[in-house]
């Protein structure tokens, strides 16, 4: 594997760049396995990175029935932040965002990492004392955190109407000035490069379909490209958790439902921040290509087609344009969906199942991106020693009927609430 | 799906119905606790045929039980829930 590097880009250069070679091999699926990880998404592919780095395993394969982030850490809009408002998950997503910071030197391959501030605005009194309270839960537990006035937000992003008829009013905003966006095809693809150099086996168009358990516990799984001995797995599919549940036997609290993203024509850069509400639910942000990237609500009931209603994309738009009305005049240019893994409190499960031997990392819903190194890094830690971290540790499979769920929104269980 | 036809109003838009729940995590009064916690939190999570729970919130208002695929959208049967469901 050849490093990326200045000086080996300059001898590339020399050589009309025909010495790189592949960034991962394309191996047959082995007999055998001492870890397998289902699911090569940015969270299966940086789990079987920390396996082999931080756990010491050295046979271990990622099983993926597509290509390499394929699902949804293609197809989301890449928001990193940690500005959550529960102890429990702030503490996660914080641990995940210093990972990002030093991702792509860890790595050796550019995600394009950019903390260019993550701002929610408010709109009303209301949303300037929720802001507040959630800026001292977080500066509390020290994760940044800056209470803006209407001037400075004017002054970060000049295009926002801030005139007193605007259909949103802008009181404020606070902002996490270290969140910011990420390149999501080069997680996955970095991940899966340095995941490679230390042996781990990436093996697409690989569906797993059924696991052999024996007494309780893990003994194989059973692929489209044959079955495999492992004795421990680590599943982390998204909005195929359900499926890949019930193959072991379980059912899970999670409902697959879809979220959809928008992009238009790309344009000269004119928002340097990524934009949120407390009040609206709609996500400005504009990629490095130049397009503007915009997310809403999901589409609120369950679904697996990966196709959204056209009305959101409506009501996407409208609100938008309320805040930015410059907006009006780009032409959208894609528009796609994922089926997200919803969970009943809205927080994630990382840990322990039914089955021994294997692990779960999922319900994700839709904000699992910002926490891909974190996830991955829990993930490999659980498969390892076969017990969660204690940063994962609230977020088991038992906190549903102990009553402990992490219930950020505090919307009580319903999946598509959160 | 995007069209649903209410028994009450006809066909009318998507946009106009909230999904509640899959019918059979409805719990029951008497239920106990542990079988509680289970309806209440475990889904089977189809990816096919189910039957769903939906309102029609922004039309007459009336409960309805949907036989929806959850990967095609086709909706097979909406009927009125009755007394006691
Ligand atoms: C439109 C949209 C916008 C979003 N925006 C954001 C955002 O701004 N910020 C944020 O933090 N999060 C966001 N999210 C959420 C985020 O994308 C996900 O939580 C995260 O990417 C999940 O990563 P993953 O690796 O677990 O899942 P995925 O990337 O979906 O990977 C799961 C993989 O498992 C594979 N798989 C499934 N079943 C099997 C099987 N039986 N055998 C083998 N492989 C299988 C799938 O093919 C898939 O590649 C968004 C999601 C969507 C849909
Ligand atoms: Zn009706």
């Amino acid at each position: 594997m050849k490093r990326y590097s200045a000086f080996n880009l300059f001898r590339e250069g020399l050589n009309g760049h025909k010495g790189w070679g592949p960034a991962w091999r394309s191996p047959e699926p082995a007999r055998s396995y001492d870890a397998v990880i289902i699911g090569g998404g940015g969270h299966g592919l940086a789990a079987a990175y920390y396996l082999a780095k931080i756990q010491g395993l050295k046979r271990i394969a990622v099983l993926e029935r597509g290509w390499i982030g394929g699902g949804n850490t293609g197809r989301n809009t890449t928001i990193v932040r940690s500005n959550y408002r529960q102890p429990q998950i702030q503490r996660l997503l914080e641990f995940s965002l210093k990972l990002w910071e030093g991702l792509s030197e860890e790595l050796n391959y550019n995600v394009m990492f950019s903390q260019r501030g993550a701002l929610f605005l408010g709109h009303s009194d209301s949303d300037m004392t929720r802001l507040a309270e959630r800026g001292d839960a977080l500066r509390c537990n020290g994760i940044d955190a800056e209470l803006m006035t209407p001037g400075q937000v004017a002054r970060l992003i000049p295009l926002l109407d801030m005139s007193d008829r605007a259909r949103f009013p802008v009181h404020g905003g606070l902002i996490q000035r270290r969140g910011g966006t990420a390149r999501h095809d080069a997680v996955a693809w970095g991940y899966a490069r340095a995941a490679d150099v230390r042996g781990v086996d990436i093996i697409q168009n690989c569906e797993v379909t059924g696991f052999d358990i024996r007494g309780g516990r893990i003994a194989g799984i059973r692929t489209s490209r044959g079955d495999i001995a492992t004795d421990r797995i680590g599943m982390s599919v998204a909005g195929a958790s359900g499926q890949v549940a019930a193959l072991a036997g379980f059912t899970l609290p999670i409902e697959s439902h879809l979220l959809q993203a928008f992009v238009s024509e790309p344009v000269k850069p004119m928002i340097d921040t990524v934009i949120m509400s407390q009040s609206i639910h709609c996500y400005i942000s504009q990629s490095d290509k130049g397009e503007v990237v915009l997310g809403g609500d999901p589409d609120l009931y369950p679904t697996y087609s990966q196709k959204g209603v056209p009305y959101r994309l409506e009501e996407v738009a409208g609100q938008a344009i309320s805040l930015i009305p410059a907006l009006s005049r780009l032409r959208m240019l894609r528009s796609w969906a994922g089926t997200t893994d919803m969970s009943f409190d809205g927080s994630p499960i990382i840990g322990t199942t039914p089955v021994e031997g294997l692990f779960i990392n999922g319900g994700w819903c839709y904000g699992g991106f910002k926490a891909t190194p974190g996830a991955g890094w829990l993930l490999a830690h659980t498969v390892a020693t076969g017990a969660p971290h204690d940063i994962n540790a609230p977020f088991g499979l038992d906190r549903f009927a102990a009553g402990a769920t992490v219930d950020e929104q505090g919307t009580g269980p319903m999946p598509q609430a959160h | 799906m995007l069209l649903i036809t209410c028994p009450h109003c006809g066909e009318r838009a998507q946009a106009e119905f909230t999904y509640e729940r899959p019918v059979q995590t409805v719990i029951a009064l008497d239920a106990p606790v542990e079988v509680a916690v289970e309806t209440l939190y475990n889904r089977a999570n189809p990816r096919g045929w189910s039957w769903e729970l939906w309102r029609h919130t922004h039309g007459c208002g009336a409960w309805l039980k949907l036989h929806r695929h959850t990967a095609t959208h086709e909706v097979a049967a909406v009927a009125l829930l009755e007394a006691g469901a």
